[in-house]
């Protein structure tokens, strides 16, 4: 056993002989690794998986009308990229997704520090919150296809049922962990409450309120693309049902990784804000 | 500057659902312009509601509370905090987090006081840095000096030293000794430290456990300015003997341990 502190420093004595009890363990729990470590393994696993495609595909252990070789899909990008109708289909995904997610942070943001600041509210609001949180966004979009028919205020509206009602408990969340001292502290500060809402509960709140963000808008994504199978006139989503027809499977594998790449670029985002807005939370991580 | 501080019969009771708690029984204190009033007492007993209902972050139950004849009714500027947590609030830099109490001054003006009360500290030098590149040490230097930077009439401190080592626990209470000897303020510290109690206090308050009520007040008469040697001496440890004696009778009969220590 012993301790993992201070080994190192007996382990690394000159010219010792190397003693097997005193050997550093490879994984240690929590110990940050370098960032070319952390990016080459993410390279690794990354050209794992594409390795595994790529040999599924190519050998005809699959058939390529299930699964199309990379070349498939790459020629399938750029026909559609020739023809132009991949960047519309992409900007009309990226609009919707970044609408729905403003639409819903925008409100969600406000109500969620009201009912994670004052009980009423919280009262209030939580059981209908919860229960909408609770019924499947997908099972809104018949009635809202009634009711907005297939225009782009329909699938704002399932995106905002998907996204907003999680996103505000969790918001709610964020601002209960806000430490009580901080509150305190502030009122011997002389600050009102109102003040102590905005300059410390909010600020206090804020590096956890960007996590939710970022969780919030991957799930965007999810039912971005559920939303746009059905009803919809453009869109990744809708590229991918209209391939499914012509049994175009390149350009359905297409879109999914354009998909998987945007939501990728959208959470790196997220984190390069969060590292550079909120250095002192990268303590203790 | 310093200002008179007087409890007259304090009451507090905590109601929940299923029990009350009697937290603090009649409590009676002058805390006189100038005086540095130490209050321990078994954990438990109330102490740090005692400090937080002066601090008008808790309400009394009954009694009446006045600071230089005005009855306290909520949290102010005229009454400065230091708390035991670090409460520095880590996306402000020190100076930001000294001038956050000051928004009633000027913004020209926030800085400059800023300033000397980090200098007061002795932080001047790292007054650009933020809490988490700060010893803990260092944290309740920039704590004490947010408190300062307010001119309380009177400093209010809830064992701000609790969370520290012990070498930088006796620094900061010469520290503190320092400041007090310079600016004269009354200070109310509460502590759980019997030796820390007495070498920075006037007067020693002992509360009682449930209810929290004043068992004793002590007169401490050791000469001033202290010094850390004074800690060795008779008068030093006989005081802290006795004021041992006080607390662990009470601590052992209402944490159970009296019933496994013979």
């Amino acid at each position: 056993m012993g301790t993992r502190y201070g080994r190192g420093t007996l382990a690394v004595t000159a010219g010792a002989p190397r003693v097997p009890h005193l050997r550093r363990r490879r994984l240690q729990l929590y110990e940050p690794v370098q960032k070319r470590t952390y990016w080459s393994l993410a390279v690794v696993s990354l050209c794992a998986v594409f390795g595994i495609w790529a040999l599924l595909s190519y050998t005809g252990a699959v058939q390529n009308l299930f699964l199309p070789t990379p070349t498939q899909v790459w020629q399938a990008a750029v026909t559609e990229n020739n023809t132009g109708i991949l960047w519309p289909d992409v900007g009309a995904s990226v609009l919707r997704i970044v609408l729905g997610f403003v639409i819903s942070s925008v409100v969600a943001i406000p109500v969620g520090m009201l009912m994670g600041s004052y009980k009423v509210f919280e009262a209030a609001l939580e059981p209908p919150i919860d229960f909408m949180r609770y019924t499947p966004a997908v099972a809104f979009i018949p009635l809202t296809l009634i009711w907005f028919g297939t225009s782009t205020t329909q699938k704002l509206v399932i995106l905002f049922i998907a996204i907003f009602f999680q996103e505000v408990l969790l918001i709610m969340d964020n601002v209960k962990n806000v430490p009580m001292p901080f509150v305190d502290m502030a009122y011997t500060l002389g600050l009102s409450p109102a003040q102590v809402v905005r300059r410390v509960i909010f600020r206090a709140a804020l590096p956890g309120i960007v996590d939710t963000l970022r969780i919030s808008m991957g799930w965007g994504w999810t039912y971005l693309v559920v939303v746009e199978l059905v009803g919809a006139t453009d869109g990744l989503g809708f590229q991918i049902q209209q391939a499914q027809r012509y049994l175009d499977t390149p350009e359905i594998i297409l879109g999914i990784i354009i998909i998987g790449v945007l939501g990728l670029i959208f959470d790196f985002s997220f984190k390069g804000i969060y590292a550079r807005a909120f250095p002192y939370m990268s303590r203790g991580r | 500057m310093a200002a008179t501080l007087v409890l007259k019969g304090v009451d507090k009771t905590f109601y929940s659902r299923r029990a009350s708690v009697h937290a603090l029984d009649d409590v009676n204190l002058t805390l006189e312009d100038g005086e540095f009033v130490s209050v321990v007492g078994a954990s438990g007993c109330g102490k740090s509601t005692l400090l937080r209902i002066v601090a008008g972050l808790e309400g009394a139950s009954g009694g009446e509370l006045t600071l230089d004849g005005a009855p306290l009714t909520g949290p102010g500027r005229d009454r400065g905090m230091v708390f035991q947590q670090y409460t520095l609030y880590p996306w402000l830099s020190a100076q930001d987090n000294v001038e956050f109490g000051l928004r009633h001054l000027p913004r020209g003006r926030r800085s400059e006081v800023a300033r000397r009360f980090l200098d007061v500290v002795g932080l001047l030098d790292f007054a650009g840095s933020y809490p988490f590149q700060l010893s803990g040490g260092m944290q309740q230097r920039v704590a004490i000096a947010r408190a300062l930077a307010l001119r309380p009439s009177i400093l209010l401190m809830d064992e701000p030293l609790g969370a520290l080592d012990a070498q930088t626990r006796s620094l900061m209470q010469e520290l503190l000794l320092s400041i007090w000897e310079r600016d004269r303020l009354s200070v109310l510290f509460v502590t759980h430290d019997i030796d820390e109690a007495i070498f920075l206090a006037d007067r020693i308050c002992v509360l009682s456990a449930k209810p929290g009520r004043v068992r004793e007040v002590i007169d401490v008469h050791l000469p001033r300015p202290r010094q850390f040697a004074q800690q060795v001496e008779r008068e030093f440890l006989e005081l802290k003997q006795y004021v041992r004696s006080l607390i662990h009778d009470e601590a052992a009969r209402n944490t159970g341990f009296s019933g496994v220590l013979q």
